[in-house]
């Protein structure tokens, strides 16, 4: 005691103190700094990438950029109109397809087979289809759909793209869905069978109800993603400088320009025009993808209170 | 005696119903499995012409000649290990230093929270956004850096030939961008999982923060982070356009880094849509060798994350 007072009085570090300049606190600050240097090096590209798209995009929006066709080779004026519709119809295929796959899936996986063999090959299946690279489907797409001619004799195609599209969106769906459904408590289960619903009614009026949230929140990260893939939709969808003609049936038939394989084709051109619209159009993907992002987010906040 | 509440007597039609459904689910999952096997076996047919010309030599030559259809993807396949691995060499400490940081109570939440939404926007960026930043922000701007690689460690043969544009290190650099988020967000998760009365014990025993990150955290949280890595691994190995946009796409085989190269999904990015005959077999080939290699990483990763979980 007389010790620890006399050290404190004159001010002299004991053992216990914390010593500055001992190596293994020298060390711990080195290492923490380390660590902080790292996350500043991972989150300086979203702001480089982010900033450089905003300044280059953002000053060219105006209202040609989205209702006129791209200009050829050599002129200046343009837009990206048909490449935003195309984005739009392709996406929408791919929904319309996968949606309805990924969710009934997921419906199997929580409420009618937990734990048996079929369940855990879904359960790998889904878990390697994710695994895939996007350009595989499209190759698996070429193979299949556009080399045979599949979709009434026609070769590339929006339907195709869209197609493409779907199975990258399938695993994310189906993951979400079971997720969504386990978080359902069993009770509900019960009391709704316990009434004398059938399993039908339960699934669809109670259980489907309950996880609604979480299971849109993976079918918009799901759209947000399949809108910016461009490895599937090159030799699928391929591009067209034209309008698709959404009045009539050949529109889903035939080649469609999507945002993101024009930014692909429009950065190797070595044409000033066509970089800018490229950069225009990156703005607009980025903005759109952000905003499903940010969508999905607010889903789950609501969701949480 | 009977009991009319005790088993309600279900209609014909609601049994129906009920089974229907049932037997639609079923379906509706099998189609995963169904486009699993399809996608293989339609690979695999598209290359079986490509595979009895050229057999196992496929793998190991790198000449890719349309004009005589001449076909090996040593190049491609060679380029997509380096790419995929030596990104993964500069995105671990990265990733799993920026995990740490935000998990461990080093920094307010607020910020670390901040963050983390940031390295998930970063994953949100399309790959083909990333690839036309690089082609016209980053290669620029990197160029220099590349040219004084080349001028001072020019006789290792990594470094070459000197820097023009598109190369193998501008693409490890956009894939560890796209790989980190990945990585960060796993270990991040992992990490979060370690008890935390076992962190509270190593700091009780008098262990510094680093003494007990190094010592039990993340000894605790290693399978899951391995696993992360091991997907992204999968993910870098099958990442197409910004590398597409980025490589240069030469089939020329060069152990310099600053070179041109190519990886099998830039290939197959580049060459599909004019390919015919040959071509498309040979293609197919080595998207098939694509899919064995992207597969077997993926299944090992969850592999590990199953059966390597944490175990206090």
């Amino acid at each position: 005691m007389i010790y620890f007072i006399f050290n404190q009085l004159t001010n002299k570090k004991t053992d216990l103190n914390y010593n500055p300049y001992l190596i293994r606190n020298i060390g711990n600050q080195i290492m923490t700094m380390l660590a902080g240097l790292f996350s500043v090096i991972a989150i300086l590209p979203l702001i480089l990438v982010l900033s450089y798209i905003l300044i280059k995009g953002s000053s060219q929006i105006s209202l040609s950029l989205f209702t006129e066709l791209p200009p050829s080779p050599g002129l200046e004026s343009g837009g990206i109109g048909n490449a935003l519709l195309g984005t739009f119809v392709v996406t929408t295929i791919a929904a319309f397809v996968s949606i309805p796959i990924g969710v009934g899936g997921g419906i199997f996986l929580a409420e009618y087979s937990k734990s048996g063999w079929f369940a855990k090959f879904i359960r790998f299946g889904t878990n390697a289809l994710s695994g895939i690279p996007s350009i595989i489907t499209g190759v698996f797409i070429y193979g299949t759909i556009v080399v045979n001619r599949l979709i009434f004799g026609h070769t590339y195609s929006a339907l195709a793209g869209g197609l493409a599209l779907s199975i990258l969106m399938l695993p994310t769906i189906i993951k979400t869905t079971d997720e969504g459904l386990k978080l359902v408590s069993d009770d509900l289960r019960r009391g709704a069978l316990g009434v004398g619903a059938s399993r039908f009614v339960t699934i669809v009026q109670i259980t489907l109800p309950m996880a609604l949230t979480p299971i849109t929140t993976g079918i918009v990260l799901a759209i947000a993603r399949a809108a910016g893939e461009t490895a599937p939709l090159i030799f699928t969808a391929l591009f067209s400088p034209y309008w698709p003609d959404l009045l009539s049936r050949d529109s889903i038939f035939s080649p469609i320009a999507t945002l993101s394989v024009l930014i692909h084709n429009f950065s190797i051109m070595p044409l000033k025009a066509q970089n800018e619209l490229a950069w225009a159009a990156s703005f607009i993907l980025v903005l759109l993808i952000f905003c499903l992002n940010l969508f999905s987010r607010l889903l789950v906040r609501i969701a949480s209170k | 005696m009977d009991y009319p509440y005790l088993l309600r007597n279900r209609p014909r039609s609601e049994k129906l119903l009920d089974a229907g459904f049932k037997n639609l689910m079923v379906a509706l999952a099998s189609v995963v499995a169904l486009i699993l096997f399809a996608i293989l076996i339609v690979v695999f047919r598209g290359s079986l012409e490509s595979m009895g010309r050229y057999g196992l030599r496929f793998l190991t030559t790198s000449n890719w000649n349309p004009i005589d259809d001449e076909y090996g993807a040593g190049a491609a396949i060679y380029g997509t290990l380096v790419t995929s691995l030596l990104s993964l060499l500069i995105a671990i400490p990265l990733g799993v230093g920026t995990a740490i940081f935000i998990t461990q109570n080093i920094i307010p939440w607020r910020i670390r929270n901040l963050i983390g939404l940031m390295v998930e926007l970063l994953a949100a960026i399309p790959s083909v956004v990333l690839g036309l930043w690089s082609i016209f922000v980053m290669e620029p701007f990197i160029r220099p850096f590349l040219e004084f690689l080349h001028n001072y460690l020019g006789w290792i043969p990594l470094f070459s030939t000197p820097p023009m544009g598109p190369g193998t290190l501008p693409a490890v650099f956009i894939l560890v961008i796209m790989i980190l988020p990945i990585i960060t967000s796993i270990s991040r998760d992992s990490l979060d999982q370690v008890p935390e009365k076992l962190i509270q014990a190593a700091y009780g025993i008098g262990a510094t923060r680093w003494g007990a990150i190094m010592n039990v955290i993340l000894p605790g949280a290693i399978s899951g982070i391995v696993g992360g890595i091991m997907l992204a691994l999968g993910r870098a190995m099958g990442e197409t356009m910004a590398v597409t946009m980025i490589i240069g796409n030469s089939n020329n085989l060069s152990l310099s880094l600053l070179a041109p190269g190519n990886t099998i999904a830039a290939m197959l990015a580049n060459q599909f849509g004019e390919a015919d005959g040959p071509q498309v077999s040979s293609l197919m080939y080595a998207a098939f060798v694509l899919i064995i290699m992207t597969l077997s990483v993926n299944i090992f990763a969850q592999w590990l994350v199953k059966h390597l979980s944490f175990k206090y």
